[in-house]
């Protein structure tokens, strides 16, 4: 599998990131090399492992439906770089 | 050339749990703005979501009472995309997964059975809401929506009209406030669907290319939107051009869909397992007892209506469509009152007062619209006055006896007046009386008709019935 500079760009687009196109050839070949490092995996037989689902071997942790009074706004905003009338405020939004 | 149009089902459905799916903020709806919110549903580094227990038994509630295979083994994954209605830039949902998968639900269209399949049902948190101000310089954002607990219900894409999209997601709205884990509320958001739809020429097996509309919230706009789109892609084919696969949002005011290009390019998700929330096993006699634990359902009222209260079919179905008109139908009837004149009622006045004003249940009880029945068998009032007086308890539930005196609404019993405008109406219609003495024994019904006007509604059809033939009998 070989990345090239349009996956680059395309993952960087999804994760609202941009770059030169000097970076995006840097990046290019970095990816290969770890994706190619990866696939040393595929030679291995797995024929009789069962697919691991999760990291952790727990399951089934719950909480009741019990309320707790929520936070307090303030603290909430107090890091938001935008605020307004109690709401986040973000860049306009078009549709 | 014929169409035909093929259709699946997106459910969006809010339990209706106290907390939210990972947090112990409230799920109650309206609140100032940003004031149901915590950490962790607004998305906080280093947050520790718990999965609420509740959502779990519901969505297996949903499962089974849909025919649903419970999954022994489930996960939660998430689903990347950036839009600021979500504030950790992914939903907590579920992929390969979910809860439940293949099942089915049997609708009535056109008095035949027909059965849709049901993929799949997983659970998966709601987002927060987007306040735009109008020619402000940004976008607001409210999160006590964001963390609500979802269940996503999506069908096979066996729908083939508007209509029966309709009555598929009336029957799965019911179903689940049968099993009592929503309320269903569509104005208040409790209800989405998401449209897929595509045409192909009528006959042909592969699938059109199908595009989407997203949250219609209303049985109006799921009929609307849909009706429309098939148009819209007929139209295009027809001229020639190709469907494009593309979401499309539904203007109910302007009754026109629009293209959401813009959304395209986010379409590609990324999920992966979420690595903070742990599996989710669930054993065979758990789901034996969650099964054990379910009321009764849509279908089982239906065939008790039939058996016990000796119901038409066609009744036992329209009144249990909605468990709360069920359940009023149920309190009625516990006062001594004939099951199918409640149903008659229920089905015909109380429907009609409920769809123009929009309700889902009627401002009076059972019990008063059995006593307006009572008041119709003792001869207090006449059949026609039992509507006028249902008309103003819909306004203002009162007693009905009180709006019968009140209005002055009682049936005219006062034998002598009644004499007298039977006798007027014999000697100004001749040639109505005419004809019933020859034979045409319907012209009884037009002079019924003219003494009912005459005395306002408040005689007894029946009564007036029978003093005509016996007065036009004397005649002879
Ligand atoms: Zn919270």
């Amino acid at each position: 599998m070989k990345v090239t500079k349009e996956t680059v760009n395309y993952v960087a687009n999804l994760s609202r990131l941009t770059f030169t196109d000097e970076e995006a050839e840097k990046m290019a070949g970095q990816m290969d090399h770890i994706l190619r490092y990866m696939e040393q995996l595929n030679k291995l037989d797995t024929t009789d492992v069962t697919p691991m689902e999760h990291v952790k071997p727990i399951s089934n942790v719950f909480r009741d439906d019990l309320v707790v009074p929520s936070y307090d706004r303030s603290e909430l905003l107090k890091n938001a770089p935008n605020q307004e009338n109690g709401a986040f405020k973000v860049p306009k939004i078009v549709e | 050339m014929k169409y035909e149009v093929v259709m699946g089902l997106e459910i969006h459905i809010e339990l209706a749990t106290n907390t939210k799916i990972f947090c112990t903020c409230t799920t109650a709806f309206g609140g100032e703005v940003n004031t149901h919110c915590c950490p962790i549903c607004t998305g906080m580094p280093g947050t520790l979501p718990v999965m609420n227990r509740k959502v779990v038994d519901f969505a297996i509630k949903a499962g089974l009472a849909t025919n649903c295979t419970i999954a022994n083994f489930s996960k939660m994954d998430r689903k990347n995309y950036f839009y600021p209605d979500l504030p950790k830039a992914y939903q907590v949902s579920q992929f390969d997964l979910p809860i439940c998968e293949k099942g089915y639900i049997d609708i009535e269209v056109n008095g035949q059975t027909k059965r849709i399949g049901i993929t799949r049902i997983h659970m998966e948190e709601d987002a927060g809401k987007l306040i735009h101000d109008e020619g402000g310089t940004g976008s607001l954002i409210d999160y006590n929506r964001c963390g609500v607990p979802l269940i996503e219900i999506v069908s096979e894409p066996d729908l083939r009209s508007a209509e029966e999209a309709k009555i598929y997601v009336e029957k799965i709205r019911s179903i689940m406030q049968y099993i009592g884990i929503s309320d269903c509320k569509m104005q208040e958001g409790s209800l989405r669907a998401d449209v897929n739809l595509s045409v192909r020429p009528m006959g042909q097996v592969a699938f059109g290319t199908r595009t989407e509309m997203k949250n219609l919230n209303s049985f109006k706009s799921i009929l609307r939107a849909a009706l429309h789109e098939e148009k819209r892609q007929i139209k295009e084919i027809e001229n020639g051009n190709i469907i494009v696969q593309e979401t499309r949002r539904w203007d109910d005011d302007l009754g026109k869909s629009f293209s959401m290009r813009s959304k395209e390019e986010a379409h590609d998700y990324r999920y992966f397992p979420a690595p903070d929330l742990v599996p989710i096993k669930v054993s065979d006699e758990e789901i034996i007892s969650f099964k054990n634990s379910l009321p009764e359902l849509p279908q089982a009222r239906i065939n008790r209506y039939i058996n016990d209260y000796k119901l038409p079919e066609y009744d036992a179905k329209i009144l249990t469509n909605s468990k709360d008109i069920a359940d009023f139908f149920e309190e009625a009837i516990k006062y001594d009152v004939p099951p199918k004149k409640v149903s008659n009622y229920i089905m015909g006045n109380v429907r009609k007062l409920m769809n123009i004003n929009n309700d889902e249940v009627p401002p009076f009880t059972g019990e008063q619209l059995a006593m307006v029945i009572k008041l119709v068998s003792k001869g207090t009032i006449s059949s026609n006055m039992a509507s006028k007086v249902i008309g103003f308890m819909y306004e203002d539930p009162k007693n009905p006896l009180l709006i019968v005196k009140e209005k002055n609404l009682g049936a005219m019993n006062d034998e002598g007046a009644l004499i007298k405008i039977i006798d007027e109406v014999i000697s100004q219609n001749q040639q109505s009386v005419d004809d019933y003495q020859q034979g045409k024994k319907k012209a009884i019904g037009f002079l019924v008709g003219q003494v009912m006007k005459q005395t306002k509604g408040k005689a007894n059809p029946q009564t007036v019935n029978k003093m005509l033939v016996e007065k036009i009998n004397n005649l002879k």
